[in-house]
């Protein structure tokens, strides 16, 4: 086997060490009751020539290739990647490098991560971040966690109904056996989160209440109004980017009062890979430091006083607090955050909002197009990022269906978590997407219309 | 000394926000070819305050010369016990990056996404054959989310029998996560002694109609088989509990024994480690979860099915726990995970066991008279020493240190909890004789400068990047991300 270094000669060199007659007397202590009597029932092994055809078969068998159009969003976007993340992310020192448990040696990974955090603070407007968590919906899961801990006596938290459903559901999970109630806010006709609902609901046993930005629904929330009202109450403001991107044209939750604000960072440089590995990440204001879940990278000195970064504050961290800890995490994304740090590196203060405008023209002209279609219509008034709802003459799966001949994926179908939209169906646009393929998504979705 | 580290030239390298100039961009956009639309003036930001400008070759640059400063398993051995850092195999990067896979949306239909499909498919198979349970989840983000996700199942069970049990009992040798996790599911955390492994009586003493379950690591993170673990489940499902393994330390089961067998009803897996998976300087990783066939209806959503006409998500179920991600899994390390699985057969997983105990025991028996060795029973993937026999006031932290200036990863130190400056050493499979030999060269010198030159572990490392970092003044004064000076 190729992965394994070891000779007849070595094993009976090293056995003789030991001191012991043969490897199997080396498992004496598991009972033999507790052994498996028989071979394992795998594949036989595959070369390397004969696994990459396995894969690559496989692979084919996924049938949408880079030929379709797509115009699939809803928290995973189709953004192109330059190539120098995966060149850079390639070099082993990187990704084959354990959690910088000996900072002496890792300052590669803890300085990335250390620009990690400001990055990510300095587009959201915020004060810290942490070192990255598994995803955009368990980073919303944390969060929450946080904010009822940060205020120990409220039990209650908001979501609105224009948070990602699947986010809604991780919080719901998350906190399942916990003494929590989550109470659903719903969303005013122009597809902002309802204000008038959001003061009924606010009470002094509310903790937090959660928005996304853009919503799901690709609406940008006001952030500003919404959070005047979460404080008055005592609750924190907690804000949720499934498309960080957006962050770059339109106002920071930071600056507009947020609390928390966490997201996922797939759309800066990762590839879809079919939903992970993403990255969540979550900043939040000093005050709430010491309550943030994750690893923390700081800056420190070392014995010659010379600048270097290390793992810290993990007093907060299970392996010292045990059942105490702030969350039960002990990795972050490691790999991934880099990536974002490249990909935001690259774009930096210039590129990024540039890209974010050009994605915003880019689905404004395909939004003009739809709107005009006979049959077709746009249900909410509120601006839009790079994503927006449509109603479609006919059921939204009809539609998908029909255009899926013509090789397009023309979004995602809202009848499942949103039946009270009319045939809805949401479409996202990104540079991916030429005027050639708008044009096209456009006439096909006219002749699916009769 | 022989030392496989040494000299080099090291470049010095800003931050990227102290590397940046005013009006350079590292990315050109693609043509617009739409007409330029103003969005709602009142909504705009202004410039994103501290965003760096560079050019593509100051990115490269720069992250190319941090990386300088990491050591990976590529570097050198990387003994770190308890996580497996074994070698992460080049072809399994390759499909990974594969388009049919890297750029799949996850809201593809699921018709158009077979082959994603049936790959998690068949891996979810071949974890249930190599582990003994019938079902299993890929879902979970990391180990420490399938921990989560295998006590909510446990949780969820009890709440449908009916059960009101508040409590979960975990032994004194477990991972932290273990505890955290009891705690986030609602539990109270009953700590048990343990001496050295579980014994039947001191489950029993502790299990009564309170108890849901019993959180076990088996081996134990003293690299220890736990002996007594049928009796132990026997006894814990007699009282109405349910058992927990944490598989952190698979790695010294494969085609040896099956968790699934002994009766245990839920173990988590960490494909990072048992599986190859790269660490990614500290992530991603994967969890998934096995369960026995009563805690199947309770895996989290979507599952997947096999059907006549193909393989799909499915949501639609009532028991579940619900979903702990955006997305049904951390996909491109399941696609690491089955590669390495595919190329090492059933043969290949056995032998990869049997030879990472052989090398634990190989390291265990060269270092056994230099360093105190305080459990004597035979240990299984990892050995654990301590520091109590060094001289001179040296301790564990600057043994670490030392072996940094000889050019290798130190062990894990002060892990487990119950051995007093714990270095708990797991060679892995993939390293040889030759690379064991030197690093076991490296450890029985340090303890001699111990005794006659302790000043030389004190002040390690010297040869790193950097020097000993004040970690002390990092908690006390937090500095987490840059400003402007």
């Amino acid at each position: 086997m190729r992965y394994l270094p070891h000779c007849d000669q070595g094993i009976r060199s090293m056995l003789d060490t030991i001191g012991v007659e043969k490897i199997n007397d080396l498992f004496s202590g598991i009972p033999e009751n507790c052994r498996l009597p028989r071979d394992l029932e795998l594949h036989a092994p595959l070369a390397e020539a004969d696994l990459q055809r396995h894969f690559q078969a496989l692979a084919a068998e996924n049938s949408v290739d880079d030929s379709w159009s797509r115009f699939l969003g809803g928290g995973y976007y189709d953004h192109h990647i330059p190539a120098v993340i995966d060149h850079l992310i390639s070099r082993s020192e990187f990704y084959t490098a354990y959690t910088p448990y000996q900072p002496e040696i890792s300052q590669g990974t803890l300085q990335a991560v250390f620009e990690f955090q400001t990055l990510i603070c300095q587009l959201t407007g915020m004060e810290i971040s942490n070192a990255s968590l598994y995803d955009g919906a368990s980073a919303c899961a944390e969060a929450v966690l946080m904010a009822l801990r940060c205020s120990r006596k409220r039990s209650k938290v908001l979501l609105s109904r224009g948070l990602q459903p699947r986010y809604r559901e991780v919080v719901m999970t998350y906190v399942r056996y916990l003494d929590v109630e989550l109470v659903e806010v719903p969303l005013a006709a122009d597809g902002r989160t309802d204000e008038d609902a959001v003061k009924q609901l606010l009470d002094e046993d509310v903790a937090a209440l959660v928005i996304g930005y853009p919503n799901y629904l690709g609406v940008v929330e006001e952030i500003e109004s919404l959070s005047r009202l979460a404080h008055a109450s005592g609750a924190r403001m907690l804000v949720a980017a499934a498309e960080p991107l957006a962050m770059a044209l339109y106002r920071s939750p930071g600056e507009q009062g947020a609390d928390i604000v966490v997201g996922e960072g797939q759309s800066f440089g990762l590839p879809l890979s079919y939903g992970g590995p993403g990255v969540g990440f979550i900043a939040v204001r000093q005050k709430d430091m010491r309550s943030l879940p994750g690893r923390l990278v700081g800056e420190t000195v070392d014995k010659d006083g010379e600048r270097g970064f290390v793992l810290t504050l993990s007093t907060r961290e299970q392996h010292i607090r045990r059942e105490k800890a702030t969350s039960n995490i002990c990795s972050n994304q490691g790999i991934c955050a880099v990536m974002v740090s490249i990909y935001l590196s690259l774009l930096g203060k210039n590129g990024l909002p540039q890209l974010a405008r050009d994605n915003y023209s880019r689905a404004a002209y395909l939004r003009e197009q739809i709107a005009v279609l006979p049959g077709y219509s746009l249900p909410f008034a509120a601006s839009v990022f790079n994503e927006f709802v449509i109603s479609c003459p006919r059921p939204a799966s009809e539609v998908l269906q029909r255009l899926e001949r013509d090789k397009i994926l023309a979004g995602i179908d809202l009848i499942n978590d949103y039946p009270e939209i009319k045939n809805g169906l949401l479409i996202c646009v990104t540079e991916q997407n030429d005027r050639a393929q708008l044009d096209r998504l456009v006439d096909a979705l006219k002749g699916a219309a009769a | 000394m022989s030392a496989i580290g040494s000299k080099g030239l090291i470049l010095n390298e800003k931050l990227i926000f102290e590397r940046s100039t005013a009006g350079r961009c590292g990315y050109d956009l693609p043509q617009l070819d739409v007409p330029s639309v103003e969005p709602d003036e009142k909504l705009l930001r202004d410039e994103i305050e501290g965003f760096p400008e560079l050019s593509e070759v100051d990115v490269v640059r720069h992250y190319t010369r941090l990386s300088t400063w990491n050591y990976g398993v590529d570097s050198g051995f990387y003994p770190l016990g308890s996580c497996t850092m074994k070698y992460n195999p080049k072809i399994n990067e390759v499909v990974a990056r594969l388009p049919g896979f890297a750029h799949l949306h996850p809201a593809t239909p699921d018709h158009l996404s077979q082959g994603a499909l049936q790959l998690m498919y068949d891996l979810q198979q071949a974890l249930c054959e190599i582990s003994g349970f019938p079902a299993l989840t890929l879902q979970p983000s990391a180990g420490a989310q399938g921990e989560f996700a295998g006590m909510l199942m446990i949780h969820a069970w009890h709440q449908a029998q009916g059960n009101k049990r508040h409590k979960v009992l975990i032994p004194d040798t477990a991972h932290g996560t273990n505890p955290a996790t009891a705690a986030l599911c609602g539990y109270d955390v009953v700590p048990i002694a343990s001496d050295g492994v579980l014994s039947v009586e001191a489950v029993a003493a502790a299990m009564d109609d309170s108890v849901a379950a019993l959180m076990i690591t088996n081996p134990n993170t003293l690299g220890l088989f736990e002996p007594n673990i049928r009796e132990i489940c026997e006894l814990v499902h007699s009282r109405g509990g349910l058992v927990y393994c944490d598989g952190a330390n698979l790695h010294a089961l494969l085609g040896i024994c099956r968790p699934g067998d002994l009766g245990i009803d839920v173990m988590h897996f960490n494909l990072h480690k048992t599986f190859a998976t790269p660490h990614g300087g500290g992530g991603p990783g994967a969890g998934p979860v096995g369960v026995c066939a009563a805690l199947e209806p309770f895996l989290p959503v979507p599952v997947i099915m096999k059907e006549e006409d193909g393989y799909r998500l499915v949501t639609d179920r009532p028991l579940s726990i619900g979903q702990l991600r955006t997305y049904a899994s951390q996909f491109g390390i399941l696609v690491r995970a089955y590669a390495y699985l595919l190329s090492m057969g059933p043969q290949g997983l056995k032998r990869a066991t049997e030879l990472a105990v052989l090398n634990a025991n190989y390291i265990r028996a060269r270092l056994e008279g230099s360093y105190h060795l305080p459990y004597k029973q035979r240990s299984l993937h990892e050995v654990i020493f301590s520091d109590a026999d060094l001289p001179n006031d040296c301790h564990t932290l600057d043994v670490a240190k030392r072996l940094l200036d000889y050019g290798f990863h130190p062990p894990t130190i002060y892990f487990p909890l119950v051995v007093q400056g714990a270095l708990m050493i797991e060679p892995t499979e993939t390293e040889s004789k030759q690379e064991l030999d030197e690093f076991c060269d490296a450890l029985i010198a340090i303890a001699e400068e111990a005794k006659s030159s302790p000043h030389l572990l004190h002040e390690a490392p010297v040869n790193a990047r950097t020097r000993r970092l004040d970690e002390t003044l990092a908690a006390r004064k937090p500095r987490l991300r840059w400003e402007k000076g």
